[in-house]
């Protein structure tokens, strides 16, 4: 098999400033195939949002202390330059946020940020540039296009929007498309929608795709692989199949059995995971989830658990993770 | 709780509160010279909370659910609108607005915002039944009760400030501040959905407990079907400022009547990577509550619109026999004689 | 209701108490090097006001004509002497007396007045709010320094006339404060709470308004202790406030300015003191200000 598109080794990442380092991100390996859409799934504070800014090396650089090796189409993101960065993001990694308003430039049309976009980054004409998003504003299937082109941000719903920042990013053909929770802040029946057009976009691009979500649901709509994040590690990872119906992580085993749903009796109450999430700037020795797991001995207190293969593509880390598959 | 429960006047067949015709329109700025354009926020909306229940209600932004449980709470003026609880009206010589709303609770969604930053847990939770003349010392006993049974120890958490705690135990203590006046009614306005989803299990939890234990009634409003339909007994569904349906959880989300309600449902990820949604429900967006559409509001969105659903209002009425008389529909397709072909002729 | 009590001693039997709000302020503003410096300049201008009497070398009112405009480091003169040969060193200490009176009494009275009406305004919102904001907006379409000039110059000259014209000059810019301040923090969901309660309008406002909006109204009105120290400076260059013989930073700045060009360092010192003692004012509170942040 040939080298991943994205591959990244042992990243952390601690942002400095407060009184001790908040460790948000605590060694995260993963590796990503051209065509394939991966998931990271977990909590505030689990470093999911992090972990993608630091491919970008959009977090603020004087606050934070970044290791461990980020690799993208060959390139070594870590060394790129002022120059190569600029031209890095957008070309090869483009990205996706929560919230298009805040994302888009409120004083200029979206014809014009797009046009502009690709004129910078192809060093074409700014006609050019606008039939290019004329092409992507119907790629998005945004409806009456070439109107809406001259359009200003404030003037679209909260799903265009939305589509029109996916055609943003989808400007100058990236390879790698990440997306930050994207539809968190929709409805949910504008949700669907633009999770039926990322996945569509995927296939007919063959773009890789990095989502970044809290649902499990909406990474199950979208994903190929998920990597479940807790306190800055993955602590399992597997195709969207084993890590639904064969959880093997306690952590995602909670998760799972937590969600309420329809199939559940009227006036039953749910499984739920005790406690809440570890404070980062103070995390315990061992598993950091061990405080909240109910099947934790004392070994979990100390020794942090490796990544372990318990089927072909799933890794879990977890101690007792032999012992609990039996169960 | 030393105090004996409010009387239940008007006997368990008695709605807790009925609402009937409730109206609010905001106006908005226009242009300088053009008409003040007005959000029609909520626009005519009834329903009943029965006694001991939960009622959901699900709907998109713009819908008007956060609005209406405002105006449930008089924290806005509604235009129109008559409330009745238990039996006796509220406001104009009935019920005073003051003992309503000390049967009346809330807890809101940002569990930050709604506590004062400067005052403790304690304090914030005291506050209320001070307001109502209980004595400073009973009402700080009764805080410590109360943080003790949403599962914060006393001991610890009584004399902190609010952004001392994790956003599961804010929720905790506001909603033990809501139940300090020993309400009847308590609204929940997205009150699960700022927090994680291993912490919003423990607070479902919670409150389902607290339900049973002080035999408690809820406005369960929540973007969120999965827990709606977990929670709720009936559901209602509303769209730009209207009911659109309202009847038993069960009916509504696996037997909808309203083509809304339906593609709601099943907006919902799918949770099977085997059969994953390939075709989303509906196309576009939920229109501007500024200048909704006319006749039906879901009729720009809605894959069995003819053109009688862009001029006639549908009534909220009973979905017919199968659906008995508890499940509500708003929709032409129902309503007999209406000209949409899909009715019956009357 | 008048047996409400909210204070933190009113609540008995907290038994592991956090630290006070004020304790934690404390604690953020004495890690701020900067704001710690300038509240120490601060609290020693204050000092050297009240004792100037003990501390001051010679008399800051007699002087000798021969002995005038001395540079600085003459014998006798460590700061020089101004043009009537008084020595400058004591009259700059002297100085600070009526120089932070007139920078501080009349921003305190703004104060009061201001932040009362914003916040009535700013609580009861609708018309009464309408009429206030717009009648401090009349104020507000004046330069400050104009309308100081122009009240003082209406009411008369001199010392209370000055105080009276400096403190209507502050009142619409804190009230405007006030009254946004206030806006937002009437809109937070723990204020409707309270008036979902049932609680009344005043208790409202004692428990949940008053102590979130009053740190931040202090914070913007010690910023204005420095331009009220500039204005009253003005003032009484122009010769509305403070009269001579009186030492005054600003009337110094006035009568040593025919002697800019003989001895520029001794004429340049009472402009140098109003600096200093500004933006000791205004870095500090900037350090209360972030340290009132209770986020961090």
């Amino acid at each position: 098999m040939s080298e991943p598109l994205v591959q990244v080794r042992g990243l952390t990442v601690s942002f400095m400033g407060g009184p001790s380092p908040i460790r948000a991100v605590n060694g995260v390996d993963l590796e990503l195939r051209a065509g394939e859409t991966y998931a990271l799934l977990g909590e505030s504070g689990s470093g999911k949002s992090v972990t993608l800014r630091a491919l970008m090396r959009l977090n603020p650089e004087k606050k934070t202390r970044v290791e461990g090796s980020i690799r993208v189409d060959g390139q070594d993101v870590m060394a790129l330059n002022r120059k190569q960065l600029q031209q890095f993001r957008g070309k090869t990694l483009s990205m996706v946020f929560q919230e298009p308003a805040l994302a888009l430039d409120p004083v200029y049309t979206l014809g014009q940020q797009i046009a502009e976009a690709v004129a910078i980054h192809e060093g074409v004409s700014h006609a050019e540039g606008r039939k290019r998003a004329l092409e992507l504003f119907e790629r998005v299937r945004i409806p009456s296009p070439e109107r809406r082109l001259d359009a200003y941000p404030h003037e679209m719903s909260g799903g265009m929007r939305q589509r029109a920042m996916i055609a943003l990013a989808l400007s100058c053909r990236p390879q790698v498309l990440l997306a930050d929770e994207p539809t968190t802040a929709l409805d949910a029946t504008v949700q669907i929608q633009i999770l039926l057009l990322l996945r569509e976009l995927q296939r007919e691009l063959g773009l890789a795709v990095i989502f970044v979500t809290h649902d499990i649901g909406v990474a199950v709509e979208v994903a190929d692989r998920i990597a479940v994040m807790y306190a800055g590690r993955i602590v399992e990872t597997g195709a969207v199949r084993d890590i639904i119906r064969n959880p093997s992580h306690p952590y995602t085993i909670g998760l799972l059995r937590s969600r309420a749903h329809g199939a559940l009796q009227k006036g039953a109450r749910l499984e739920t995971i005790p406690g809440s999430p570890p404070d980062l700037a103070n995390l315990p020795a061992g598993c950091p989830f061990a405080p909240r797991c109910r099947y934790a001995i004392d070994q979990c207190q100390t020794v942090t658990p490796e990544p372990v293969a318990v089927r072909d593509g799933q890794i879990v880390r977890c101690l007792r993770v032999g012992e609990l598959e039996a169960v | 709780m030393s105090a004996a429960a409010p009387l239940d006047r008007g006997g368990p067949a008695q709605p807790l509160l009925t609402v009937r015709g409730l109206v609010k329109h905001f106006a908005v700025k226009g242009s300088l010279f053009g008409a003040k354009a007005m959000v029609r926020a909520v626009d005519g909306v009834d329903f009943e909370i029965l006694k001991g229940e939960t009622l959901g209600v699900v709907g998109e932004s713009g819908c008007g659910k956060s609005t209406t449980a405002r105006l449930l709470m008089h924290l806005i003026e509604p235009d129109a609108g008559t409330l009745i609880f238990d039996g006796e009206t509220v406001g104009d010589g009935g019920l005073t607005m003051r003992e309503f709303r000390r049967q009346v609770q809330m807890v809101f969604q940002d569990s930050y915002a709604s506590l004062n930053p400067r005052l403790t847990v304690e304090a914030s939770i005291a506050f209320g039944p001070q307001v109502h003349g209980v004595q400073a010392r009973q009402a700080v006993d009764r805080a410590h009760g109360l943080l003790d049974r949403v599962g914060l120890d006393p001991s610890r958490f009584a004399g902190r400030y609010p952004h001392e705690l994790s956003g599961g135990q804010r929720q905790r203590v506001n909603i033990a501040r809501a139940l300090a006046l020993q309400p009847r009614l308590l609204i929940l306005d997205e009150a699960v959905s700022a927090l994680d989803k291993s912490v919003e299990a423990q607070v479902l939890n919670l409150l389902l407990d607290l339900k049973e234990e002080f035999g408690l009634t809820y406005l369960f409003i929540s973007h969120d079907l999965n827990v709606v339909r977990f929670m709720s007994d009936r559901v209602a569904v509303m769209y730009l400022g209207k009911m659109a349906e309202i009847g038993p959880a069960g009916a509504v989300f696996d037997k909808a009547a309203h083509p809304y309600s339906a593609a709601l449902t099943r907006s919902m990820p799918s949770m099977d990577p085997d059969h994953r949604t390939e075709e989303a429900p509906i196309a576009g967006d939920p229109p501007n509550p500024i200048n909704p559409p006319t006749g039906c509001r879901f009729h720009t969105r809605c894959t069995f619109a003819e053109s009688v659903c862009s001029t006639r209002v549908p009534a909220l009425d009973p979905v017919g026999p199968e659906g008995g008389p508890s499940h509500l529909a708003a929709c032409l397709m129902h309503e007999p004689g209406s000209g949409h072909s899909k009715a019956e002729a009357s | 209701m008048a047996l409400l009590r909210f204070g933190a001693d009113a609540m008995p039997s907290a038994i592991e108490s956090s630290e006070g709000y004020w304790a934690s302020v404390w604690r953020r503003l004495r890690r701020d090097k900067v704001a710690m410096i300038a509240g120490a300049v601060v609290l020693a201008l204050i000092l050297m006001a009240v004792f100037a009497p003990y501390i001051v070398p010679a008399d800051p009112f007699s002087g000798r004509m021969l002995r005038r405009l001395r540079p600085i480091g003459t014998e006798g003169y460590p700061l020089g002497s101004d043009e009537l040969g008084r020595d400058m060193l004591s009259r700059l200490i002297y100085g600070a007396r009526m120089s932070l009176l007139m920078g501080v009494t009349p921003v305190i009275i703004a104060f009061g007045l201001g932040s009362t009406l914003g916040i009535v305004a700013g609580y009861l919102g609708g018309w009464f709010n309408t009429i206030a904001m717009r009648t401090i907006d009349i104020f507000y379409a004046f330069p400050s320094v104009l309308l100081a000039v122009a009240l003082s110059g209406a009411l008369g000259a001199g010392l209370t006339n000055a105080l009276v014209s400096l403190s209507v000059v502050f009142i619409p810019p804190i009230a405007r404060v006030a009254e946004s301040v206030t806006t937002q923090v009437r809109n937070r969901d723990y204020v409707e709470a309270a008036r979902a309660s049932g609680a009344p309008g005043f208790t409202i406002v004692r428990v949940h308004v008053l102590g979130n909006v009053l740190g931040p109204i202090f914070v913007y009105a010690t910023s204005l202790i420095s331009v009220s120290m500039i204005l009253a400076s003005g003032l009484s260059f122009l010769g509305l406030g403070v009269r001579p013989p009186e030492p005054e930073w600003g009337l110094m700045l006035n009568t040593l300015r025919t002697a800019i060009y003989t001895q520029p360092w001794v004429a340049a010192l009472p402009g140098a003191m109003i600096f200093i003692t500004s933006i000791s004012f205004n870095l500090l509170s900037d350090g209360l200000r972030s340290a009132m942040d209770v986020k961090q």
